[in-house]
């Protein structure tokens, strides 16, 4: 195998994957400026379905009940996974310790119906009222364990003698954490951050199972009217939520490269 | 705050939530797997209450029972539809692996500064909801659908191929939803290789292809391991892809239970059903736990 | 492996042998990366048995061209030959030619006995054979004990001759050394440096080895090429290097100096007189020709300078420069002074002969720095 037939079955690999990963959404936005009720048929060019959700009340409500989850959750989240990686990273040895790494990467694998299934009977058997703070609840419990990770992978390669210097300055225990730790592990705790809040905007299964009456969550409303059939509305909606992610991800990604610029 | 204050809360507070919201919940779900269906709110027998004291406990515990298991073992639906979700799984997985090592390993030779928008180009798909991204797959899977039109289109085919609503379907939406699993732990294995092994091999007289089997694949077998399980593990309890894009007779097992606990309102069943996939799934899950703890030593 | 006798190594110098075929030719060889060339056409031939060593700062050029040779960069424009073959489009596998990485780069799924046994395996040589010329070779490295540990469980000496051991089991015309000793500690690697002189002679083998540190290319090398900036600045023996360089960079590069600027203020065959800030200096033995006016540089090796009290005589015949002790550096066997003369700073080293704790000199002295004719080089480039 030469070096040019290796960098073409790469550039082949490389061409496919992204096609297969890219062509179905791109496929969804075009058909959601069709101005037919068809989903598959052309007939034009229209916005009617982007006017027809922004009249939908249930829609708007669940996608705002939606937002407040996510960046509630994800706060939890972040908190809780940040902490789980120090404890993991920092001590090595303390009582329990296989039984909390189990529990903190678990969570990323285990099916949704179990942990859905197990916190809603954990809710009811408390006789707690299912609604807004059921779901938060559930899905940082969810998430944390994927913001334990990202920051984990940061906190790794941290050179710890950065503390030492600090200490050996003389700031306290709490003075090194916040303005030595925390500033240099940053990058990855916001990455964690957006990770568990898209993490929460995306799911449909834990929400279903925690959630109560007057807390649908948007994914929850896709869902009932995708199993009655495909209509461009849901198109429409389709390709605000996905406008917004790549703006909001660009913008992260944007910031990030900044702040490291200036470092 | 003390040094062992600064700890204590460290190790305490993560511990405290996950044990209270992800191991406290599992041994509900194993009295819950243990108790019958009722026509009540909460709808199963027997409800444990502060009220009844220890004696109301003990009377109330000896209605427990095996029952729901036996249903379950003794169903061949059930049996069936663990079965078909494994294989799904399993197939899945397999495929991903396929499709997912050449990307990876694309980008792993991509220039440096290509490196991380081929990152954020796997990524950003995965940040637009899941759910959206299967339901992309009814449009262009169903039999009047973008695949059959381009077929019958080219000719290649003269009647509209049944794709929707079969276990391929369920595979497809299974191996687009979950490829960026496979490709990122993959990705971060093979980018961290040394590239100068791969010269050293070359400068001993071993051919490219021949060091790719002998070098690159065995030290890039840590991310097959890790891809693997984060895909096999949650694709075994998929509910919304079998639901979407599979027909009435790809059961897997957690539509099954989803449709028992909320068609059926049976919890005590959903509950078994529960704790059984659990028991399946518990061996591979610490094989992956033990896989992402031991990386991270290494990446220390 | 039984060598042929190879002359001892005074009369060994096939460089100057025009009947002898060179083992390795670089023919006006240019390497460009983009919009950067890291080699210029540059034309060297390196001879068998030599130990030949190519040293420049990093980013010289030096390690692309061990790379041209191992097959892993194409030049740009020119060839290079090994044994009279053009290596063109010859991929590194084929190649008759193993390379000691810098980092090792020991494949760490394998134990220390399947790296080695790698290279035979590739060449499909049968399982016995394999076994013994393993063998053999750790015997060579003195690791017969280790046999079945993998890299990450042997001290950095040790993974360095697992390495070599590697490379040099398939018996290559040519053996490749990319900075082998810069990841051991000092002591070690002159122990390292000896060792690898021994091993080469046995096996009557060639080497080239990339370095940046000089003491290393001085101790080890038949010739050493000087590389600045993608160009090679001197080829010589280390003698050569040391007493004789052709360039500023060179002299500056290879050992300590003073160098002074100035101009030739007379000329009278090979001797040349030089008007500089520290008073004219007359060089005895000037190899360039050059012009009355022109500009030039003077240099000699601190250990070359005597260093005076002030009111001390000196016998004739020595360029004489006054000066003041600026600071002291005491090395044990030796000990350097910077000594101020007129803006400029000179070093004179004195080597410690006999067994005294005073110390002959203070700082802020006045002193006299003597040096003889033959000691000093004109550099005109």
């Amino acid at each position: 195998m030469t070096s040019q037939r290796s960098r073409a079955l790469d550039a082949t690999a490389l061409t496919l994957g992204f096609a297969f990963l890219y062509l179905p959404i791109v496929i969804l936005v075009i058909f959601s400026f069709n101005a037919s009720q068809l989903v598959t048929v052309w007939g034009g060019f229209s916005t009617r379905w982007y006017a027809a959700i922004w009249q939908n009340r249930q829609l708007m409500d669940a996608a705002w009940m939606t937002l407040k989850v996510a960046a509630a959750s994800a706060a939890f989240a972040t908190v809780v996974g940040t902490l789980a990686a120090l404890a993991l990273t920092r001590y090595a040895r303390f009582r329990g310790r296989t039984l909390f790494s189990g529990l903190v990467y678990a969570p990323i694998v285990m099916p949704e119906v179990i942990t859905g299934l197990s916190l809603l009977l954990l809710f009811v058997s408390l006789g707690i009222d299912r609604g807004f703070w059921t779901v938060t609840v559930a899905h940082a419990t969810f998430t944390c364990g994927f913001v334990a990770v990202v920051v984990q992978s940061r906190l790794v390669t941290f050179d710890r003698s950065l503390e030492e210097a600090a200490a050996d300055l003389g700031a306290t225990p709490a003075q090194v954490f916040w303005r030595i730790t925390l500033p240099i592990i940053a990058p990855a705790v916001v990455a964690g951050f957006l990770l568990a809040f898209t993490l929460s905007l995306d799911d449909l299964v834990l929400a279903s199972f925690t959630t109560g009456p007057g807390s649908t969550t948007l994914p929850m409303r896709i869902y009932s009217q995708v199993r009655l059939g495909v209509t461009p509305e849901i198109n429409a909606i389709s390709t605000l939520m996905i406008a917004a992610v790549t703006v909001l991800v660009i913008a992260a990604s944007l910031a990030t490269k900044r702040s490291a610029a200036a470092h | 705050m003390s040094e062992r204050a600064t700890r204590r809360t460290i190790i305490l507070v993560p511990y405290l939530w996950l044990a209270l919201f992800f191991l406290v919940p599992f041994a509900i779900v194993a009295k819950m797997s243990l108790s019958q269906v009722a026509t009540a709110i909460p709808p199963y027998v027997p409800v444990f209450g502060l009220a009844d004291g220890p004696a109301g406990w003990f009377a109330k515990a000896r209605e427990l029972s095996l029952d729901n298991y036996g249903v379950i073992v003794g169903d061949r639906l059930y049996v069936d539809a663990f079965l078909a979700s494994l294989r799904i799984a399993a197939i899945g997985t397999a495929i991903l692996l396929v499709i997912g090592y050449p990307i990876a390993h694309a980008m792993a030779r991509a220039p440096e500064r290509w490196r991380p928008i081929l990152v954020m180009a796997v990524i950003l798909p995965f940040w637009t909801s899941f759910l959206i991204r299967v339901y992309a797959w009814i449009g262009i899977l169903k039999p009047e659908g973008l695949l059959n039109e381009l077929l019958l289109g080219l000719g290649l085919i003269g009647t509209p191929l049944q794709i929707a609503n079969t276990e391929t379907a369920v595979l497809i939406g299974v191996v687009y939803s979950y490829l960026p699993f496979m490709v990122l732990p993959l990705y971060a294995t093979l980018e961290r290789m040394d590239r100068t092994l791969l010269e050293a091999a070359q400068d001993l007289g071993c051919p490219p292809w021949k060091a790719f089997w002998r070098i690159t694949l065995p030290l890039s077998l840590p991310g097959i391991v890790a891809g693997c399980f984060l895909c096999f593990i949650p694709i075994t309890g998929e509910v919304v892809i079998p639901d979407l894009l599979g027909g009435s007779d790809t059961l897997m097992i957690g539509k099954t239970l989803w449709t028992e606990f909320f068609s059926n309102r049976d919890w005590p069943v959903a509950s078994a059903v529960a704790v059984l996939l659990l028991v399946i799934l518990v061996g591979p899950i610490m094989v992956y736990q033990r896989q992402q703890a031991r990386q991270m030593e290494a990446g220390r | 492996m039984e060598p042929p006798e190879r002359p001892a190594r005074g009369a060994f110098a096939p460089w100057d042998e025009p009947a002898a075929q060179p083992l390795v030719v670089f023919d006006g060889v240019t390497k460009r990366f983009g919009a950067e060339t890291a080699v210029s056409d540059l034309t060297l031939a390196v001879y068998e048995r030599e130990f030949f060593a190519l040293l420049g700062p990093s980013g010289c050029g030096k390690s692309t061209l061990m790379r041209m040779l191992a097959g892993f960069e194409t030049p740009s424009a020119g060839r290079v030959l090994l044994a009279g073959q053009d290596l063109a489009g010859l991929p590194p596998h084929v190649r008759p030619v193993n390379m000691m990485f810098q980092s090792y780069a020991l494949f760490p799924h394998m134990s220390v006995e399947k790296n080695i046994a790698f290279g035979l395996e590739m060449d499909g040589r049968p399982r016995d054979e394999v076994g013994a010329r393993v063998a053999e070779a750790l015997r060579m490295v003195k690791l017969e004990g280790l046999a079945g540990r993998r890299p990450h469980q042997l001290s950095g000496g040790q993974r360095q001759r697992v390495a070599l051991a590697r490379a040099l089991v398939k018996r290559p015309k040519l053996l490749l050394l990319d900075e082998p000793l810069g990841a051991l500690d000092r002591k070690l690697r002159e122990e390292t440096q000896f060792e690898l002189m021994a091993l080469q002679e046995r096996l009557g083998l060639t080497f080239i080895i990339v370095t940046h540190d000089q003491d290393e290319a001085m101790t080890m090398a038949t010739r050493i090429a000087v590389m600045d900036k993608g160009r090679l600045a001197q080829v010589g023996t280390p003698p050569v290097i040391y007493e004789a360089p052709a360039t500023r960079h060179v002299a500056g590069f290879i050992g300590e100096i003073n160098l002074v600027e100035g101009t030739v203020s007379g000329c009278d065959g090979r001797r040349v007189t030089v008007a500089t800030a520290v008073g004219d200096l007359t060089v005895a033995d000037a190899v360039d020709s050059v012009a009355v006016g022109q500009m030039v540089a003077v240099a000699w090796r601190p250990e070359k300078t005597r260093i005076v009290r002030g009111g001390e005589a000196i016998s004739n015949g020595r360029a004489v420069i006054s000066g003041t002790v600026h600071d002291i550096g005491y090395l044990g066997g030796r000990t350097t002074y910077h000594v101020d003369v007129s803006g400029l700073r000179l070093k004179a080293a004195v080597a410690n002969a006999a067994r005294s704790i005073e110390r002959p000199l203070g700082t802020g002295e006045a002193v006299k720095l003597a040096v003889a004719p033959d000691a000093l080089l004109l550099l005109v480039r």
